[in-house]
């Protein structure tokens, strides 16, 4: 039985949620509000109002083509979430429906390499790109990127299969389903909102990494992690500036979020009730 | 005929393709400030002169260029044809043969034109191994209207005495003006740039010549000392967060009486367009404690220098050539103004009268860098060249840790006698590790 909650108190939750949200927000509302000032009116202190000048995207835009790293984090992101569904669809299944006695260490062990930090493993990974021609190049990231997160991808796809009943497996099997057509017939269409899920996540990840994007490129695959990084100075003061970049680069991702923010939240927060 | 238009077709279409495939392509990484974007604004008469070379530029925060650029030297990676490198890289990588030599460049180049404190922090047994696109020195800016205000006179070559003297009148922390403004963030290239050269200027030194870690020693102890008191009394909140940005920010608003910082400040703190008190700055020499010859021998050179991996040299030495020549020099002139042309690397800039009445920090600069002696940069014998760092491998690792617990003294975390202990067992652990004294 649901308890009776008064008005008061949602009242009260309502504000509260409503403040840790613009708490959570602020450092990106405020770089938006200083992207819209001049150099002298970010420096000048905290300020909300800004004088909505354009220079700083102007001058962003003259220093460095704003499309060729957005196509590449675009390819990047996405290119590494399909190849990693590709290869976590079937390793969740496997786990989830067929489990062995050490599919709880497997787990365990992929999710432990992501507590590994990332520089432990930079020169290895950053010869093999040399000596294999993938420096530089888009297709080295997508599949760096594929690995880097395939354990949070295999993890949220089991946790999400679990919740799918069994038998209903055990039937398309008995009507004659080979196991292919059972993961791609049965299995992914019920899946549907948790692979969704799933793939919305792991972009955001992919757009947002900056180690391997930035260590491993120069000219031809930097992604936007790389045009924020270049805008960023020991030396002289370019924080409307920076602040522009930045803007241009989370805003896809920033939009995108907006509007699945219903499906990332329902598949991160699936199976947490039962 | 239908087949000699075919041939035709077909042999333009392969000139067509062969153009851009013989064209050679530079990748230049460079840390982004304003002389490197002005740069990379003004190549064209470089590109028109040299069709066959095209420029591509990738742009890091210095930290992680001076990662990216030394994973992919040390691996051989030759991703990148010409890099932005400083003075404490060049004979590191010199001696192991990362770069190439430079002494080959033409005549018109006129290398005996470079400043010879840079050219000689750039150079290994007599060699350039990389060309300076800007080099600074340090020294004192401070506010003339306050000062007056405050009936302080700050001499040209002041002593700490004089500092902490002008400091204590020209603070009113209630209107929010401090009297000096420090650097404070912990890093080998932000606190400790300031306090090693702090530090030479009160005849300290970081080793003696047996490469025993000397944080132990009274002058150490003094100029720790006198930097906390400083800050502490006179300087802003948050110090310990603050490094050139910030304070060239606090400067640039007039919250800052003193500033002791890079000698390229001069030219922002100094920008109408940017400066609240641009024309209330006076320049002086880095501060020395009396008794005590030694102005901290800052020096830095933001070089271009070409990787031993680079597969097009030639291009690469045609374009550091240009880029730090008297030519490239003359263009920034002509199109942003003398103020802008990159600082301290050649002679003859300084003896421009229209550079010298464009920047009245001209003559303060030349003094600063050419008085930094970067081969002995303690008034005690040391082993180890370099002027606000040490030229060891080590150092950045070890300046590092030290300049996070001066941070923790500064924010009042520790006491400033516990901090130099802490450094001196993390310096003198660090040093036994990496197998010192060679």
């Amino acid at each position: 039985m649901a308890r009776a909650v008064s008005t008061k108190t949602k009242i009260g939750w309502t504000i509260a949620a409503w403040f840790v949200a613009l708490l959570i927000f602020f450092p990106i509302l405020y770089a938006i509000i200083t992207s819209f000032k001049t150099e002298n009116e970010a420096i000048a202190g905290f300020d909300l109002i800004p004088s909505f000048t354009l220079d700083s995207y102007r001058e962003v835009q003259s220093q460095y083509n704003y499309i060729r790293p957005f196509m590449n984090s675009v390819i990047i992101a996405v290119g590494s979430t399909v190849l990693a569904l590709i290869v976590a669809v079937p390793a969740a299944w496997a786990m989830a429906f067929s489990p062995t006695k050490r599919t709880k260490d497997i787990l365990m062990w992929m999710l432990s390499t992501k507590m590994m930090p990332a520089v432990a493993v930079l020169v290895p990974i950053y010869l093999i790109f040399l000596r294999t021609g993938l420096m530089d190049t888009r297709t080295g990231l997508v599949i760096v990127l594929m690995l880097m997160n395939l354990p949070i991808v295999v993890w949220m796809l089991y946790t999400y299969f679990r919740e799918i009943p069994g038998e209903i497996l055990e039937a398309a099997r008995m009507d004659g389903a080979t196991l292919s057509q059972e993961i791609v017939h049965v299995l992914t269409p019920m899946a549907v909102p948790g692979i969704a899920s799933t793939m919305l996540l792991n972009v955001i990840l992919a757009w947002n990494e900056a180690f391997w994007t930035i260590q491993l490129t120069t000219t031809n695959a930097a992604p936007l992690s790389a045009f924020i990084a270049s805008f960023s100075s020991p030396q002289g003061l370019f924080w409307a500036k920076l602040s522009a970049a930045s803007v241009m680069a989370i805003a896809p991702i920033l939009i995108m979020g907006w509007f699945s923010q219903k499906q990332l939240v329902r598949g991160l927060t699936f199976g947490a009730v039962k | 005929m239908i087949r000699a238009k075919h041939a035709l077709w077909g042999a333009c279409a392969v000139a067509a393709l062969a153009a851009p495939a013989m064209a050679e392509t530079l990748t230049i990484a460079t840390v982004n400030n304003g002389d490197m974007i002005t740069m990379q604004k003004l190549t064209k008469p470089f590109t028109d002169a040299n069709p066959d070379i095209q420029l591509e530029w990738v742009q890091l925060e210095e930290n992680i260029l001076r990662e990216r650029v030394t994973t992919d030297i040390a691996t051989s990676g030759g991703q990148y044809d010409v890099m932005t490198i400083g003075t404490y890289e060049v004979p590191l990588w010199a001696a192991q043969e990362w770069l190439l030599p430079l002494g080959d460049l033409p005549a018109e180049y006129d290398a005996d034109d470079l400043l010879p404190p840079v050219r000689d922090a750039l150079s290994v047994d007599g060699t350039l191994y990389a060309v300076p696109f800007y080099a600074e020195s340090a020294m004192v800016m401070y506010r003339t209207d306050l000062a007056e205000a405050a009936g302080v006179t700050i001499p040209d070559s002041p002593t700490w005495t004089d500092i902490k003297t002008a400091a204590e009148k020209m603070t009113n922390k209630d209107g929010e003006v401090y009297g000096i403004c420090l650097r404070g963030k912990p890093g080998w290239g932000e606190n400790m740039a300031f306090l090693t050269a702090m530090a030479n200027s009160y005849g300290a030194r970081w080793f003696d010549p047996e490469w025993k870690p000397q944080f132990d020693s009274a002058e150490w102890n003094e100029a720790l000392t006198d930097y906390l008191a400083l800050m502490t009394n006179y300087g802003p909140p948050g110090a310990s967060s603050n490094g050139f940005n910030e304070n060239l920010s606090l400067f640039q608003q007039g919250k800052c009486g003193i500033w002791i910082d890079a000698t390229v400040a001069a030219s922002f703190v100094t920008d109408p367009e940017n400066s609240t008190v641009a024309d209330k700055v006076g320049f002086a020499q880095f501060p020395n404690k009396e008794g005590v010859d030694n102005h901290g021998n800052w020096l830095w050179a933001w070089s271009l220098a070409i990787p031993a991996t680079s597969d097009a040299p030639d291009a690469a030495k045609k374009f550091v050539a240009w880029a730090t020549s008297k030519d490239y020099t003359n263009e920034v002139a002509a199109a942003n103004g003398w103020r802008a042309a990159p600082p301290g690397t050649r002679k003859s800039l300084y003896d421009n009268a229209e550079y010298q009445g464009a920047a009245p920090f001209a003559a303060m600069t030349l003094t600063a860098i050419e008085s930094a002696n970067t081969q002995k940069s303690s008034v005690q014998d040391i082993p180890y060249t370099g002027g606000q760092f040490v030229a060891i491998p080590e150092f950045q690792g070890i300046g590092t840790a030290v300049g996070q617990q001066f941070a923790a003294a500064l924010a009042g975390q520790m006491s400033g006698a516990d901090a130099l202990a802490a450094a001196q067992a993390t310096t003198t652990r660090e040093m036994a590790r990496a197998g010192y004294p060679k």
